[in-house]
């Protein structure tokens, strides 16, 4: 690990008090960031991937421990971080150009040249065509090509991704994998990728944290090999190396069961 | 083959077997366009030529000829004009404030879910309650001029839209609120920019709805106190038996009333044009 990590979970439990009683999402997780890596959260449905990414963005408080970004105790929404939620969840009534600046909107960041910046990023993607339609006339892949720039847009530091691309058809998402890792590289980013797809976390991260429920754990940490950190995700899924992955992480996955 | 009614219920067609499709769609258009109108004639028909053979006793029911007749000399006169602006612009400022006022009330409570939670069971035993049953105390507390009749309508639409809206406030998607948030949005924000656009289709909607019940609310009051209007034109045709002045001024409505609802529908679409 690097020495100055960027993120780091501090003996962090999340314990859901509700009418029906508790539920313990999150127990004793510790784990750290650094600048620039991108990591990948990976474990079955409900073992508290979402409540990990939720603490982060400080949407919600630790029931114990705490939680660094960069040395300041995360409380409420930062800055830093820039959220893609599973869906794209634009705004059906605003045109591309006005979703992807809402969150510049919402932060106050109302100079025209952070719109300049939003707007540009729409046009490495491709969409400059698209700014003045609306989200319905657009396909899946570029709906959540827009989403990545309304993320983008607010110049975040550190990427969460929940199962950015669950709801998207294979090859689109093949496509945009890459899309995204050359983008965030390019920006020099820290991400935090959420996904429950082994080959998925293989293909696109530095870093696999493998996760168990029941309470929400960490089970494993996995270093990829230069081979697989250095290749786009498509070409990754080429090299040998990642069958052999691809094994170990299955093995531990279903280890226990 | 090319017979000009075969081309006009043909036109636009891409293929053979569009243009068999448009001539069955179209031709089926026309039948029942022409079914309503039929419809219409003999019901005016029979009205008229009852009243005549007097099958329909036309003291009570009048006469589509003698309803024109009236509605005729009247309009020449100028005798409607004062009747029927007076009435229209109650019926737009009651449906217009039953809307603002309940989508006001709707926002007040989206702000504090307790009290959405202390006002729920005043709410539904509102909205169940009769609201003409409290026309007389309207008129004494905001007088018999505009003021009680406005009040009247607004009674009637306010807590129906306080209900729609709110809901609609509710079932705004979790996940647009989440992802405001994860841009550090405020409550203000929140409700500025994802839960007001968000509904406005509903709240949109409310409008159409309420246009209809402020109608009720309006000739209601006019019952009650005032002495112009379209409401109190059917009230003086009752205490004079002038039936065919009732029919006169409920044709009139019916008019209003549609046209009304006919604009509110061209704003909505207007207003909603790129919404999904
Ligand atoms: N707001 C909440 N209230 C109560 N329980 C919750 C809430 N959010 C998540 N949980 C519970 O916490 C556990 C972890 O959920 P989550 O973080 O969404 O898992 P994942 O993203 O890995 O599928 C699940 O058992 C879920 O039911
Ligand atoms: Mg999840």
């Amino acid at each position: 690990m690097k020495n100055n990590p960027i993120i780091s979970f501090n003996q962090v439990s999340k314990t859901y008090i509700t009418l029906d009683g508790e539920t313990e999402a999150l127990k004793d997780v510790n784990f750290t960031v650094g600048e620039g890596e991108f990591v990948a959260l990976l474990g079955p449905s409900g073992c508290g991937k979402t409540t990990i990414l939720s603490l982060l963005a400080g949407l919600i408080l630790p029931t114990s421990g705490s939680i660094f970004i960069r040395n300041k105790k995360v409380e409420t929404p930062s800055r830093e971080i820039g959220y893609m939620l599973q869906q794209d969840y634009l705004l059906s009534w605003r045109t591309i150009r006005h979703n992807i600046m809402l969150g510049l909107e919402i932060s106050k960041q109302n100079g025209k040249e952070s719109y300049q910046y939003a707007l540009d990023l729409l046009d490495e993607m491709e969409l400059s065509a698209f700014k003045d339609h609306y989200p319905n006339q657009l396909s899946g892949g570029m709906r959540q090509r827009v989403a990545l720039v309304r993320t983008l847009a607010t110049r975040p530091d550190i990427l969460l991704l929940d199962e950015p691309f669950s709801a998207l058809d294979y090859t689109t998402r093949l496509r945009l994998e890459d899309l995204v890792i050359e983008t965030l590289k390019k920006r020099r980013k820290t991400a935090l990728l959420v996904t429950h797809d082994i080959a998925e976390a293989i293909a696109m991260a530095d870093r696999i944290i493998i996760m168990d429920s029941n309470p929400g754990c960490i089970k494993k940490t996995v270093n990829l090999p230069p081979s697989l950190t250095k290749t786009l995700p498509f070409g990754s899924r080429e090299v040998p190396d990642f069958q052999k992955y691809f094994q170990l992480i299955w093995r531990e996955m279903n280890e226990n069961d | 083959m090319t017979n000009p009614i075969n081309s006009y219920l043909t036109r636009g067609a891409k293929s053979n077997a569009h243009a068999a499709f448009l001539k069955r769609h179209r031709t089926r258009n026309f039948v029942i366009r022409l079914v309503q109108i039929a419809l219409f004639i003999a019901f005016i028909l029979f009205w008229e030529l009852g009243a005549n053979y007097r099958l329909i006793d036309p003291l009570l029911f009048s006469q589509p000829s003698k309803i024109w007749a009236m509605f005729a000399e009247m309009l020449l006169k100028g005798n409607l004009h004062n009747h029927i602006t007076v009435t229209v612009i109650e019926t737009i400022v009651g449906f217009i404030l039953g809307t603002v006022f309940g989508t006001a009330i709707a926002i007040a409570i989206w702000w504090s879910p307790f009290l959405s939670k202390v006002l729920d069971p005043y709410l539904v035993v509102l909205n169940g309650m009769p609201k003409v049953a409290l026309g007389p105390t309207f008129i004494v507390a905001f007088g018999g001029g505009y003021g009680g009749i406005i009040a009247m309508a607004i009674a009637i639409s306010i807590i129906i839209t306080t209900i729609v809206v709110y809901t609609s406030f509710r079932e705004v998607d979790s996940n647009l609120i989440k992802l405001a948030q994860t841009f550090g949005a405020n409550q203000r924000q929140i409700f500025g920019k994802i839960v007001l656009p968000a509904s406005f289709p509903t709240i949109i909607s409310t409008l159409k709805v309420n246009v209809g019940l402020a109608w009720v609310g309006v000739i209601v009051g006019e019952f009650l106190v005032s002495k112009q209007g379209l409401g109190y034109l059917i009230i003086y045709g009752f205490q004079v038996f002038n039936l065919t002045l009732v029919f006169v001024s409920l044709f009139i409505i019916a008019i209003c009333a549609s046209l009304m609802y006919q604009g509110v529908a061209a704003l909505e679409s207007k207003l909603l044009k790129n919404r999904e």
